[in-house]
């Protein structure tokens, strides 16, 4: 077993644990975009940034790739995770706002602004899309082509691929292509229309446990 | 040879990894023997190797000196690193990409030039440099480009400047616009 | 010199055959250096070579004087350049047409050719010898000393001067932990960028158990505007091997790596030529020279890509795969190449393990400060007067090495700045001219020691057309995994166009600044967490001009092209009609005598007028 310090806590787990496996384990709840419990860890989103180390020493590390250390100090919502991580949604946002699951985390997360230039693309290069055909299809029918802001994901050579076996899978998994609901601000970059009626929803049930029945804010909109 | 790691052979030739033939190893030979990287060739290779398709067009992406285009016969280089940017490299490159018609990265449709820019060549003090099929020239600037790159092809061709006139004229006549350039035919593009 | 025919098979074998070698080089003190690194290439130094050779024949020398066709001699600006030994007599930007009138002055009668000296640009007095010049006396090379006697295809030269003999001791007398002990004393840190001493990486690496583990050296110098690598490698390759076989008995690997990058196809050849000549004497193999230790070196040839200069990414290169950085841990000295304990290093600072060994630690670390002890080598390029490599104790200031042994800036301009660290570093202004060398200095003051480029700026140079141009290259160096390094820096390589076009405002230059600070904090590997590094040094030191390109729409330095305009001085303009001829835009009309007109519609912007006048009437506003 490991034993390190979770934002304050001593906690044990055991070695190899990521840190974002072992908050979720202690019910701390770490965002992510890219991660995906049945998938290798990437990370690529930056999303779930945690703090370690000695203050005044101390850096941010994506906790799904950073395995847990003895006696490693951890801090899951310091200042500076919060700050960084509302930055980076903010950039989301700027990017990718048709996406459902970025509009929610902006509102999950108090993100009521878009600063930067707007965008509108449509994948966010997180990646579970390959990972998902390599990983659980033991296919290799997509994959990053080119390199730095240049990447994109495509089949070899740009060219139907042979070797998909049109499961769909990547369409599944891709957080980008999930389609935002129709609520009152569907067309605007950034919706926070659960922030706007503050449903409990999102803060403390989670998906599953939604009350309204259809809820207004999120539900509708998703494609069953 | 014993004492070796696994999978790692060295090629007693010239001591180069050949992790298993690693992909990027393979993909260097076969730049090296086709000039550029043929689609042919991969899927062949991806077929008899039992390599991933995938995988060799990532990589082949990746990595800058890949081509998945062919070259140019002349290969024409500009550097953009700090010391040649500070100096004005950015100015003798949108020059030669004005000259010959084609933008950083592109080869002419004739297939005689082939315009890139690279990081730094480590020839810093002569900033700006360009290279011309492999030969350094130092100290460029927009205005003296011009003259060089008239200059150095008719020395690759090996010609005599009346041939060379002959072989531009009728460039000039089939259009291509680098030679009615050389040819004094017009000044600009 | 049957020796170096046959491998050789044990320690006094080796021995013997270095004072045979050395012996034989006391009697040949005659020699040209003919400088034939890529600099003085492409002065056209191998023709120049040639002709020494044809002349020497033709005046019966070629047994008297000897001619070394060397790696960079230093002095790159005034190429191509010639040493005649053992005087030690610099001639500078020799000509073909020189090259008879050296030969029978110089080498027959013993006088100098005046004209061909090398003129101090301060006092104006012409220089005969050497190390007098003020840019090679204010120097101390150590690593760089032997690129002047070397031919680096020669091994025989390289033992001749004592080569591979640190490494006979470290066989003959010493174990792993004392060469790591050694290491420590020294005081050497790692020259790749970071600093990080290399006695604590090879320690770790040595402590694990593994059957198999690698040392690689780092050739992959991607800091645009730093070439000593370059340089060690072409010039004196088999001191990097030796540093290389030294530090892979230490750490206990069997195997060693060098990647070197695919822009340097000069160095390939010549490490390749040093192996094959290594294996060839039995100091690479198999149970070297009899002690049980074998080491084998291959190359790996990278494929342009500048992170992989990273090391987690170098190793994914060398593997074959696409050139992406992981999370650490685990450390590549845990799971490295082939997942084997790896450790990676530097080329100056393999360069430097040598020295150590056969000087002694403490002797080494007397040269350097309190932290780090050693020299380094600079590449001092830029709006200098005298470019080139430049090796100095660290902590030396940045002062002395710019104006002392750099002789200030070119054509009178003033000083503005200095770039260090490559893309990692940042631009440190007048006011910090005192800082010494040295990685934490360097670091607190927001910059990066970096791998040694030292790019001097003038009062021409726009700081934020440099920061943007920075975030250009890393934008296209960048793996483009992270999401904060690849939409971050794209956004901000955007806001800082947007300032060089004039159409930004202090709102955005505040978003900029902390997106910077987000980018520098949420980045897996070092390229994106310092790729910041430029903006906010640059903002940090010259806040004003960015001030004044936003609020005022201004290029104070003149050269935004969105922000400066070209104009002709009606009154200095005779109407030579130069510039309306070299103009490729065609954008300057007027008639012959008369006072020409440069039509702003169609100008890009290019320059070319200006540096076309000769009369000064085109002016840049
Ligand atoms: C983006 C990036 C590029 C790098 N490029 C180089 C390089 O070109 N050469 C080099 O020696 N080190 C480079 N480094 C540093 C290496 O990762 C590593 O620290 C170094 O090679 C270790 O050697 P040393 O301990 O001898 O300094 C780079 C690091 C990063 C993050
Ligand atoms: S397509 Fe979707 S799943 Fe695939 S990388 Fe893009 S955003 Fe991620
Ligand atoms: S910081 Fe940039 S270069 Fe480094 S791993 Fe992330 S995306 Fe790649
Ligand atoms: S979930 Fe960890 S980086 Fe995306
Ligand atoms: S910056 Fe151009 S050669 Fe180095």
């Amino acid at each position: 077993m490991i034993n390190f310090m979770l934002n304050g806590l001593d906690v044990a787990v055991e070695k190899g644990t990521t840190l974002l496996d072992a908050a979720s384990f202690y019910g701390i709840e770490i965002p992510t975009l890219c991660h995906d419990e049945g998938l290798s860890p990437y990370g690529a989103c930056r999303l779930c940034l945690v703090e370690i180390g000695e203050p005044g020493r101390s850096r941010l590390v994506t906790s799904c790739t950073y395995p847990a250390e003895e006696g490693l100090l951890v801090r899951t919502h310091s200042q500076r995770v919060v700050n960084t991580r509302k930055v980076i949604i903010e950039l989301y946002l700027a990017t990718c706002p048709s996406s459902k699951v970025i509009q929610d985390l902006a509102s999950r997360y108090h993100v009521t602004q878009v600063r930067f230039q707007q965008k509108h693309d449509n994948c966010i290069l997180c990646g579970l899309c390959i990972r998902y055909c390599k990983e659980q299809m033991q296919g290799k029918a997509i994959g990053f082509v080119n390199r730095g802001v240049d990447r994109r994901i495509t089949t070899p050579f740009d060219r139907k691929s042979e070797e998909c076996r049109f499961c769909g899978g990547c369409m599944y998994i891709c957080p980008a292509c999930q389609a935002r609901c129709q609520g009152p601000a569907e067309k605007s970059a950034v919706c926070n229309a659960c922030l706007n009626l503050s449903p409990p929803c999102l803060d403390h049930f989670g998906e599953t446990m939604c009350y309204l029945d259809p809820c207004v804010a999120c539900e509708q909109g998703r494609q069953k | 040879m014993s004492g070796l790691a696994g999978n790692l052979r060295i090629d007693r030739k010239n001591f180069d990894t050949r992790n298993g033939e690693s992909l990027v190893a393979l993909l260097q030979q076969v730049q090296e023997k086709h000039n550029y990287l043929p689609e042919h060739v991969l899927r062949e290779l991806a077929c008899s190797r039992g390599l991933s398709l995938m995988e060799m067009y990532s990589v082949a992406t990746f990595y800058k000196s890949f081509n998945l285009q062919p070259r140019g016969k002349h290969n024409i280089v500009a550097c953009m690193g700090t010391a040649c940017h500070v100096q004005g490299g950015e100015k003798v490159l949108e020059e030669l990409s004005r000259m010959l018609g084609i933008k950083p990265g592109e080869t002419s449709r004739d297939g005689e030039y082939s315009l890139d820019h690279v990081n730094c060549l480590g020839a810093c003090a002569l900033a700006p440099l360009v290279v011309v099929d492999g030969d350094y020239h130092g100290n460029m600037t927009a205005a003296r480009v011009a003259a060089l790159i008239k200059e150095k092809l008719r020395e690759h061709k090996g010609q005599t400047a009346e041939a060379l006139n002959q072989e531009i004229g009728q460039k000039a006549q089939s259009g291509c616009c680098c030679a009615r350039l050389l040819a004094g035919e017009i000044n600009s593009v | 010199m049957d020796a170096l025919q046959t491998g050789m098979r044990s320690l006094p074998e080796l021995l013997n055959l270095q004072q045979q070698l050395k012996k034989r080089r006391e009697q040949q003190q005659n020699y040209l250096a003919v400088c034939g690194d890529t600099g003085c290439t492409a002065w056209g130094s191998q023709n120049i070579k040639g002709v020494f050779q044809k002349c020497l024949q033709q005046k019966g020398l070629d047994h008297i004087t000897g001619l070394k066709f060397t790696g960079c001699l230093g002095l790159c600006e005034s190429g191509p350049v010639v040493i005649v030994f053992p005087q030690g007599i610099f001639y500078q930007k020799v000509k073909e047409s020189d090259i008879e009138e050296i030969v029978e002055q110089t080498l027959l009668q013993g006088k100098i050719v005046e004209r061909l000296l090398y003129q101090d640009p301060l006092s104006g007095e012409k220089i005969i010898y050497a190390p007098e010049i003020p840019f090679y006396r204010k120097q101390e090379r150590i690593l760089l000393v032997n690129n002047w006697e070397i031919d680096p295809s020669s091994i025989e030269d390289y033992l001749a001067l004592g080569g591979y003999s640190a490494f006979g001791s470290v066989l003959a007398s010493m174990d792993s932990e004392y060469v790591i002990g050694e290491i420590k004393k020294s005081r050497l840190r790692g020259r790749g960028g970071a600093g990080f001493p290399t006695w604590q990486k090879w320690e770790e690496c040595s402590e694990m158990a593994a059957a198999q583990k690698y040392i690689i050296c780092n050739a992959d110098e991607g800091d645009p505007g730093a070439f000593m690598d370059r340089s060690l490698l072409e010039g004196n390759p088999h001191s990097v091997l030796e540093g290389l076989i030294i530090g892979g008995f230490a750490v206990g690997a069997t195997e060693g790596i060098i990647y070197v990058r695919a822009e340097y196809p000069t160095a390939v050849q010549k490490i390749r030529r040093a192996l094959i000549q290594a294996h060839e004497l039995g100091l690479l193999g198999e149970n070297i020279l009899g002690s049980g230790f074998s080491f084998n070196v291959s190359v790996s040839v990278g494929a342009g890509a500048f992170v992989c200069g990273e090391t987690s990414a170098l190793v994914a290169s060398v593997e074959g795969r696409v050139g992406e950085p992981r999370q650490k841990p685990p450390h590549l000295a845990e799971r490295g190449y082939n997942n084997c304990p790896t450790v990676i290093n530097n080329v100056e600072t393999l360069a430097n393990i040598p020295s150590i060994i056969s000087k002694g630690a403490e002797v080494y670390r007397r040269t350097g400060t309190e932290k780090s002890g050693g020299t380094k080598i600079f590449s001092l390029v830029g709006k200098v007067r005298n470019t080139g490599l430049v090796e100095v104790p660290l902590g030396v200031s940045l002062r002395e090495i710019i104006f002392d042994i750099g002789g200030g800036i070119k054509g009178g301009k003033a000083f503005k700045a200095v770039q260090t660290g490559g893309p990692s570093g940042g631009c440190l202004p007048a006011s910090m001219l005192d800082l010494p060398t040295d990685f934490d200095e360097l670091k607190a003051a927001g910059s990066m020691m970096g791998s040694g480029g030292m790019i001097v700026l003038d009062e021409e140079t726009c700081m934020v057309d440099l920061a943007r141009y920075f975030l250009k290259f890393l934008n296209d160096e960048s793996c483009g995994r992270c999401f904060t390094c690849r939409e971050g820096l794209s956004r901000m390589l955007e806001m800082v166009e947007a300032i060089t076009k004039g159409q930004s405002s202090m709102a955005e230059f505040a978003l900029l600044k902390e997106l910077a600070a987000v980018v520098k904090d949420s980045t897996m590997c070092g390229l994106g967490q310092t790729g910041a590094n430029p903006v906010l040094s640059t903002i940090r030191y010259f806040a004003e001009e960015y001030r004044v390109h936003i609020e005022e729409g201004r290029c104070p330095a003149g050269v935004c092209r969105d922000l400066i305009q070209f104009q002709i001085n009606t009154e200095l303009c005779n109407g030579c009609g130069a510039c309306r001829n070299k103009c490729p835009v065609e954008a300057i009309e007027g008639e012959a005598k008369a006072p020409h007109l440069i039509r702003a519609a169609l100008c890009t912007k290019c320059g070319i007028c200006l540096e076309t006048c000769r009369y000064n009437a085109v002016i840049k506003l």
